[in-house]
Order: C-alpha cells, then structure tokens, then sequence
C-alpha cells in the first residue's frame, strides 16, 4: 500500500521536504507503523519523530492516534502540537 | 456557519453584525478577538507568521463549531483565522456566536476557541531580534480545552 505523508512547521523544516510517497507493506496498517518506519531513517527523523516528542497525527484531514487504521491512498499529517488562535 | 481562512484581515464589528442582522431571534452575541501581542516568553516579537494545514483547516473548525452546537443552543457562528505574515497590533483570529440567551453565546465562544487553539492545524513562527522560533503549544491551553471534557 502507499499512502501521503505530509509534515509541517518545525517537522517540514527539519526534514526538508513538504511531502512524500511512502510504500508500506500489505493493504492494511497502524499509523504507527508509518513513524516506526520513519524513524528508522536516522538523523534527524529519529529525534524529531521520537516517542515523547509530542507530535500529532491526522487521517484523510481528521486528528488520529498510533492506533488509527490507515489504508492505501490515505493521507497521514505528523506535525507539532498545534498553536493557533 | 461562516469559516474563513485567509491572510486578509477582517472587521470585528462588521463580523458582529452580520450575525444578528434580519435575524430577531438573536438576543445575544458573544465574540472573540485575538491579536498579535509585541511580547511572548519575555523576549520583543516582531513578527509573527502562521502555516496551517490546507486541506484540514476549514474543516477542523467545522467540526468545532458543530460540537459547540450540539452543546448549546446557538443560532449562528463566525470562526476567521488568519494565516501568512503578521505583526504586533494585527488581529488574528475572530470567532462569535449568536444565541437567545447570553449562556449560551459565551460559553459556546469559549468552547470554540479553547478547541480551535489545540485542534485546529495552525503553527506559529514569530520573529524576535534573536531569529525566528517556532511557538511552543502551551500546557494551559490543554488544560483549558480538557475542562470542557465529562
């Protein structure tokens, strides 16, 4: 399956990137299989994307958790807490 | 239910209006301005500068402004949020609410602000004589929006 992942703020700026294609396998999965499988990059995606860093999830535009089911054609968003208003 | 996201600015009192205007129901209109303040965390802001998230802003605040009326009686509600590149002294955020009774008027316009501020997919930069900064989400905001939990 593939999904979109997007990241922003804090996250965009330390990746270098706004967004990209990433292929996990089967057709279903955890959200979390996405990060654990991002953090395996290295520097600074391991750091950034840590388990007490704090950052959030959405789904297809709607929060999500580690445990929120995605699929292929999903769009996932990881990105700091927000800090609007 | 009017959502707006855009970097141009807009008129409170104007806003005000047009939630009560031709609608004789309406006997209590509660808003909120919120502004870029020329201080945080002790050091001078200079600037301050917004990204959200597109496809995911408008209907995020949707969202809120449903749950506040499925809460309170609310007749009508105006949520703007400006994005892009502000300074101290801009407005940044506008929510109101129309209601029958004020109760309802103030407490919905609380709640969708409380929640705007920890769901709604905006990020803060702000400039300051040292460089630029990410804004750190605040514990008290947190709070603020758990209390409208149970």
């Amino acid at each position: 399956m593939k999904v979109k992942v997007l990241y922003f703020a804090k996250l965009r700026e330390k990746f270098g990137i706004e967004n990209e294609v990433i292929e996990l396998p089967g057709e279903r999965a955890y959200a979390a299989a996405i990060v654990d499988l991002l953090r395996k990059r290295g520097e600074p995606w391991s750091t950034e994307l840590a388990l007490d860093s704090g950052n959030r999830m959405a789904v297809n535009q709607t929060l999500a958790g580690i445990v929120t089911p995605v699929q292929d054609g999903d769009e996932i968003a990881i990105f700091p807490p927000v800090t609007g208003g | 239910m009017k959502i707006q996201v855009g970097e141009s600015d807009f008129d409170p009192g104007a806003e005000i209006s047009a939630l009560h205007a031709g609608q004789p129901r309406v006997g209590a209109v509660a808003s909120f301005v919120g502004l870029v303040r020329d201080l945080n965390e002790g050091d001078s802001v200079t600037t301050l500068t917004l990204e959200h998230y597109p496809a995911m802003t408008e209907k995020s605040l949707r969202a809120i402004v449903d749950e506040a009326g499925e809460r309170w009686s609310i007749l009508d509600a105006t949520v703007i949020h400006r994005v892009g590149r502000l300074q101290p002294l801009d407005r940044i955020v506008f929510v109101g609410v129309a209601s029958m009774h004020r109760g309802d008027a103030f407490a919905a316009c609380e709640f969708i602000m409380d929640y705007l501020k920890t769901r709604a997919p905006f990020w803060k930069k702000e400039g300051t004589p040292q460089g630029e900064r990410w804004v750190e989400a605040r514990s008290s905001d947190e709070t603020a929006a758990e209390r409208w939990k149970g």
